[in-house]
């Protein structure tokens, strides 16, 4: 597949591959819920009455253009109104529409009903991330684009889930009502996933709420739908649906590995174990903005090559890792790495592109900080 | 309607023609600057629709180029969101808008039997603020940050908090173009209501003009609604309000809905003269009178009443209530009606009519066929519960590009062939013409239609980078794109060919031409209807 793609690029007229994919590149999926299905099939109905429309209209257009034309002797006829013709052209599409409204506002009350959900998750949008919060499971993790930067700008081959691919799937439970609470730490972003047929606007300030019911398990994919700035093509949406076993299971193990990696911030980590770990964390997280020569994209978006920040005091450095700068695009990273992935990318950046300052931030350092700033809050 | 008197050209008494002799044009760059007359201005605002629209183009060429491809290979993210931002205003306000107002400056005296528009110094006024606005708007490209770049409908707090310094700017050059827009609107409205000629009823006026009258007094409506929210943006980035900050108390929403209640009647200000234009050409050329004319006066005063309360049918998606969906399901829905009846008036216009097939009648012909399946999309769009699925993805872009490239789009190059002649006095080159329009109409269905497909397969729409399974169509619409865009180029070569030669033009121009403009010479004489024609 990803050779037939290639060569499909380097010769632009073959469009072969478009015939192997087709229903899913010409239509609406039909989805993997009941609602996703109902707005399917509502989907199809209207194209159909188009379509019928169409075909009348530009039936008599097209026959007119054939048969009362100048050039074959076609004389003006003097008509040019008909009152009954018209109240019948009037009424006529009158009644389509309300045919049409009708199963149109059942399946609208449908998605309005977000009752008795087995399990609320909280989606948040950052610029240019997704964060998953299930409510009551203590369970909280960010998403982020796994499609590598190379992949971009051409100098790989691009995977067969190019741009639709992330680091942390929302794992659900199939034949569950889920119940999803809406809102952005920014912008305003859109969570969007075709098969589920969920949309809904994340806005800031705002708690908006939507729901599905996952018929069949499997890997569903979307995309942010509002535009929010720069990477706003760059923050997919991956949901793998399980059956409801599996999904207790993986709860558990997710809560397992959580708890592990606040275990290993008490371990003591060496410069390069700290330097490895934060390059990853770099690329996932930072490059989007600063770039991964740490050069940024300035004004919005300042380097860190040789920056008073990342080379200047570690202390104002960690500060504004943890807790953002209020007016600008860089957000407080506290609740978005822990401290294990904290110390590591701040080590990186005081170490990477000339950045030679020699400094190791340890985790437990991170943990104190962030500590203090509890217990600070706790006063 | 017959015409029992026409002065002007050559039935002018002789008096008059010594009178007109010494208020021909001015000499030199003083005649633009400080001209009064409507033919100037109107030259004026349609030569500078010209420019913005070739503008506007290159803007969209950037855009399919980058996308002819998945994976980034000409221009950065934030440059691409700059140009989306760029292209869209400039379409809108720049190319659309400013020819309408060109074509009602050349037509409408012309059509209802005046001398000029009503306010002939606010005529020049309202034309010589548009390229100081969009001189500014552009020079935002090169500004520190970039030009704005949160999309033409510009959502709070991507255009607040979150904007680039160049924003204000932005702001001033909308409140530039707000004020052109109204005082146009002004005119427009003083000029049908006030200087009709004797005997040109209301319910005598060609559909171009009433068309127009009812999209002035959309205008006046909307534009200071515009004004109120980039205000109200200012504000938040420089005065400390919060009206659109969820932080200080505020509301984005809030935004959404100020926006739209401008945005969605400036929809049909960018369509009914459209819809007027249109119904001066079919029948030309079918050589019978408009079907249904009160029916069509009817309806656009309807779909323009409808324009005012379906504006959160663009916020399906923010989370109004279930009522406020019903609501706004069910009135958009409606405006099918109105618009309806227009197609089926103007097929039933052509229905045993004698039809030729001349450049303006092509694209006349096509903005039917276009147009309606523009409408077809928006019908499916209406319907609440789908466009959860619609919304915000490629089929939004072919639905409005449908409406508004071989819409609007292809309704001012009718109009613009349609009355060339008479503005020229040289005969249209209809070779030229015909090239110009099949390419342009391969090029645009080429372009937009696969737009439907990849929008439905779920990409969604402002992103300079997209998955793999819409490879296929972004490469068709590139291609589409690039023979449409660069066929522009027979309209400006064929305009200016016409403009310097070409072989004279009656009076009539067009065989079955109807209406007061083509009682006057061609071209028409600098001052038209000094003494008013009697309308019977």
């Amino acid at each position: 597949m990803g050779m037939i793609r290639i060569i499909s690029r380097s010769f632009p007229l073959t469009l072969l591959p478009l015939t192997a994919r087709a229903e899913w590149t010409l239509n609406l999926s039909p989805g993997v819920t009941e609602i996703s299905r109902s707005i399917y099939d509502l989907h199809m109905t209207i194209f159909w009455i188009c379509v019928a429309i169409g075909c009348v209209v530009f039936g008599i257009m097209f026959w007119s253009i054939f048969h009362h034309r100048k050039s074959r002797g076609a004389k003006a006829h003097h008509f040019h109104e008909h009152t009954l013709v018209e109240v019948i052209w009037t009424l006529i599409p009158l009644g389509i529409l309300v045919a049409m409204a009708v199963p149109a506002t059942a399946t609208l009350v449908k998605m309005y009903d977000p009752k008795d959900a087995g399990l609320d998750v909280q989606v948040t949008g950052y610029q240019w991330k997704w964060r998953y919060q299930y409510l009551d499971q203590d369970l909280d993790f960010f998403s982020n684009l796994a499609t590598p930067r190379e992949q971009v700008s051409n100098e790989q081959a691009k995977s067969e889930n190019y741009l639709l691919e992330v680091d942390r799937h929302l794992v659900l439970p199939t034949d569950t009502k889920i119940r999803f609470l809406l809102t952005a730490n920014d912008v305003i972003h859109s969570w969007w996933v075709p098969a589920l047929a969920v949309k809904k606007d994340a806005i800031p300030g705002f708690i908006n709420e939507a729901w599905t019911q996952i018929d069949e398990p499997g890997i569903y994919r979307g995309q942010c739908a509002e535009l929010c700035g720069k990477d706003h093509g760059f923050m997919p949406i991956v949901v793998e649906a399980v059956p409801p076993e599996e999904f207790q299971q993986w709860l558990a193990d997710a809560k397992a590995e959580k708890a592990a990696a606040a275990e290993a911030a008490n371990r003591s980590w060496t410069l390069d174990e700290l330097m490895q770990r934060g390059e990853q964390v770099y690329l996932s997280s930072c490059a989007a903005c600063h770039q991964a020569s740490g050069e940024g994209l300035p004004p919005a978006f300042p380097a860190l090559k040789n920056s008073p920040i990342a080379v200047g005091d570690v202390g104002a450095h960690i500060d504004i890792v943890l807790n953002g700068k209020s007016g600008t695009a860089m957000q407080a990273f506290r609740d978005q790495l822990d401290p294990v992935e904290l110390a590591a990318v701040i080590t990186y950046e005081r170490n990477a592109w000339g950045n030679s300052t020699g400094e190791a931030v340890s985790p437990t350092q991170i943990a104190d900080r962030l500590g203090a700033a509890a217990e600070g809050e706790g006063n | 309607m017959a015409i029992s008197d026409t002065t002007g050209g050559m039935d002018t008494t002789a008096g008059e023609l010594h009178e007109e002799h010494h208020h021909g044009p001015a000499k030199g760059i003083g005649r633009w600057l400080f001209t009064t007359n409507h033919k100037d201005i109107g030259s004026l605002y349609l030569w500078f629709s010209l420019l913005m629209f070739l503008t506007g183009g290159v803007m969209a060429l950037l855009i399919r180029a980058e996308l002819f491809q998945p994976g980034l290979q000409l221009v950065e993210p934030g440059f691409f969101n700059q140009m989306t931002t760029m292209h869209g205003l400039i379409m809108v306000f720049g190319a659309v808008m400013p020819a309408f107002v060109g074509l009602a400056n050349w037509m409408i005296p012309m059509m209802i039997g005046a001398p000029d528009m009503a306010l002939p110094r606010m005529n020049n006024w309202s034309f010589w603020i548009l390229p100081f606005a969009f001189a500014m708007l552009v020079s935002t490209l090169f500004m520190d940050g970039g030009a704005p770049n949160f999309g033409w409908t510009f959502y709070a707090p991507l255009s607040t908090t979150y904007a680039p310094p160049s924003v204000t700017y932005f702001i001033f050059a909308i409140h530039i173009m707000g004020a052109s827009s109204i005082m146009g609107a002004i005119n427009i409205i003083a000029t049908i209501l006030n200087m009709r000629a004797p005997g040109m009823t209301m319910m005598k006026l060609p559909l171009f003009v009433w068309s127009w009258l009812i999209t002035a007094f959309l205008l006046i409506a909307v534009m200071p609604v515009l004004a109120g929210v980039v205000t109200m943006m200012l504000m938040d980035i420089h005065f400390g309000t919060s009206f659109f900050n969820a932080a200080g108390g505020g509301d984005p929403v809030l935004f959404q809905h100020v926006f739209w209640f401008f945005g969605h009647p400036e929809v049909y200000i960018m369509i009914l003269p459209a819809f007027g234009i249109i119904s001066q050409i079919i029948p030309t050329f079918s050589r019978k009178k408009l079907f249904g004319y009160a029916s069509m006066v009817y309806a656009t005063a309807s779909i323009a009443i409808l324009s005012f309360l379906v504006w959160a049918h663009h916020m399906f998606t923010v989370g109004l209530p279930l009522v406020g969906e019903l609501f706004f399901m069910f009135a958009t829905m409606l405006i099918a009606v109105p618009t309806g009846v227009k197609v089926f008036n103007w097929v039933a216009t052509m229905f045993r009519g004698s039809l030729t097939f001349e450049t303006p009648m092509l694209f006349a012909i096509a903005f039917v066929v276009l147009f309606t399946i523009g409408g077809f999309s928006g019908l499916m769009l209406a319907i609440a519960p789908v466009d959860f699925q619609y919304h915000d993805t490629y089929f939004v872009v072919a639905h409005f590009h449908y409406v508004l490239v071989p819409g609007a789009i292809f309704s001012i190059m009718a109009a613009v062939y349609y009355w060339l002649p008479k503005w020229t006095g040289h005969q249209l080159n209809e070779t030229m013409g015909k090239l110009h329009f099949w390419l342009s109409f391969v090029g645009v269905n080429i372009t937009f239609f696969p737009m439907h497909f990849i929008g439905l397969a779920g990409m969604p729409r402002r992103i300079p980078d997209y998955a793999l399974q819409f490879a296929d169509f972004n490469m068709v619409a590139s291609i589409g794109a690039f023979i449409f865009g660069f066929s522009q180029l027979l309209f400006v070569w064929n305009v200016i060919q016409n403009v310097r030669s070409g072989e004279k033009a009656t009076s009539q121009v067009w065989e079955g031409a109807e209406g007061l403009e083509w009682t006057v010479d061609s071209p028409a004489p600098y001052h038209t209807f000094s003494t008013p024609p009697k309308v019977d």
